[in-house]
């Protein structure tokens, strides 16, 4: 039984090692221990997907998990996203359709997206919404969320 | 820090499991998917002295076929689930429900296990493995048990499992192909816990007329409601058409004895337990192929 562990893990291509305490969340870890604060903590119960990152390739709500479970695990933040100074296809549909306001959900949503697109090609207005449905945005309305979407669907070469 | 302070121990096989839990018993926790105990851990609502984390354990992540029923492994993900031909194939009524449990990013996560071990009188999984007989599988250090579904849940977040016991796996019954199922829910938001939700499974025989049938309603009290005598008492051995099945569920509204809360008042939960019910029912029964004739809606 230990109240604090060692953890090894990969984050946007670059491993970690660092020592916490058992009952640290990984969105803490992220944000407290290596300075990622792009993912943002809304809720803190897994209920607004702000904090929504990939764990080896699947997105989960980095409040809903300890940062110990992720031991192991291959994480990718909304840092991860750009490459070499360039927005990522997902970033640069958002940026152009207005797909955030405040920019607070936009981490979160920017990932479950990925995911949503990852293995989809055009998908319908309708299968865009229910993607979207463990995501909340209280500035835009969804209506641009929706835009940038599908704008990614096209330009993203995958 | 979110949660209050615990000791946090992983668990490597089954055995190290149920030996940590026959030492710490209910002082202790067990960690799977995380997601509906980190939620309970972050609002301190629970303040285990000991976390069992058994998401490392391997082995107890499958979904098989077994006397034309499915064994599933406790630590199974419910996102698997989701996506699983053979779930799709064998037990449509799993396959439609899980997609009500809660949202893509928590069934990435979340167990099947998880789900029925935690309990809560929202989820879906505790209505689907009632409403479909099946059997719990549980470990302790004095050996197995194996719970009828219906007895395993007790109450609210309260389980037939004791303190040294984990769940390894649930045994859904064979339900030929052919059989025809019905989820329905209300909720205000996809992805919430639903008010009130039905699950019916009916198996219809060459003449049409029901030969088993099974359902459950989640919202409704502190546990799912197990309508299948209730529904074997108004169907068996009838065709089933829109009249019976609404005749059944009228029977199960007016049995059921929801609370009032802040999402519902009783009444209205009673009102949606008959509405669901009637279309679960029938929906199933529109679905159950008739043995010996080809399937005709293309389900």
């Amino acid at each position: 039984m230990d109240i604090e562990r060692e953890v090894t893990l990969t984050v946007n291509g670059t491993s970690y090692t660092r020592v916490v305490s058992v009952r640290k969340l990984l969105c803490e870890f992220l944000r407290d221990d290596l300075d990622l604060t792009g993912t943002h903590v809304g809720c803190e119960h897994g209920v607004c997907g702000s904090c929504t990152i990939l764990v080896d390739g699947h997105t989960a709500r980095s409040c809903l998990m300890m940062a110990v479970q992720a031991d192991g695990s291959e994480i990718t933040t909304v840092e991860g996203l750009a490459k070499d100074g360039r927005l990522h296809p997902i970033q640069e549909a958002f940026w152009e359709e207005h797909g955030l306001q405040c920019g607070f959900c936009a981490s979160g949503l920017l990932l479950t997206v990925h995911e949503f697109l990852s293995d989809r090609r055009d998908p319908s207005e309708q299968s865009i919404r229910e993607a979207l449905a463990g995501n909340i945005c209280r500035c835009t309305g969804y209506q641009n969320i929706v835009k940038a979407v599908a704008k990614a669907d096209r330009i993203w070469e995958r | 820090m979110r949660p209050a302070l615990f000791e946090y121990a992983v668990a490597a096989d089954v055995d190290q499991a149920i030996g940590l839990l026959g030492q710490f018993g209910d002082e202790a926790k067990v960690l799977a998917g995380g997601q509906s105990l980190v939620p309970m851990l972050n609002f301190r609502l629970v303040r285990p002295r000991y976390l069992i984390d058994i998401g490392r354990i391997k082995g107890l992540d499958y979904i098989s076929l077994v006397d034309g029923g499915l064994h599933i492994g406790a630590l199974t993900r419910q996102r698997t689930v989701e996506r699983s031909d053979l779930v799709r194939e064998v037990c449509p009524l799993l396959a439609e429900a899980i997609k009500h449990v809660g949202h893509q990013q928590t069934r990435n996560r979340g167990t099947v296990g998880g789900s029925l071990a935690h309990a809560d009188p929202a989820a879906e999984l505790p209505a689907v493995v009632t409403a479909l007989d099946a059997k719990l599988r549980v470990k302790s250090t004095a050996g197995e048990r194996v719970l009828q579904a219906r007895e395993f849940f007790r109450g609210s977040l309260t389980t037939a499992l004791r303190p040294n016991e984990i769940l390894v796996a649930v045994e859904i019954p064979s339900w030929p192909i052919g059989t025809g199922s019905g989820f329905c829910e209300y909720s205000r938001r996809q992805g919430d816990f639903a008010i009130v939700g039905a699950a019916a499974v009916m198996q219809r025989d060459a003449n049409g007329r029901v030969a088993r049938v099974g359902v459950a309603l989640i919202g409704t009290g502190d546990r799912p409601f197990d309508a299948t005598p209730i529904s074997t008492d108004r169907l068996i051995g009838q065709i089933p058409d829109e009249a019976n099945c609404k005749a059944a569920a009228e029977e199960i509204g007016a049995s059921v004895e929801p609370d009032s809360d802040i999402h519902a008042p009783a009444d209205y939960r009673k009102h949606l337990a008959t509405v669901l019910a009637g279309r679960a029912l029938l929906c199933a029964a529109q679905r159950a192929v008739i043995a010996g004739r080809e399937r005709g809606n293309g389900h």
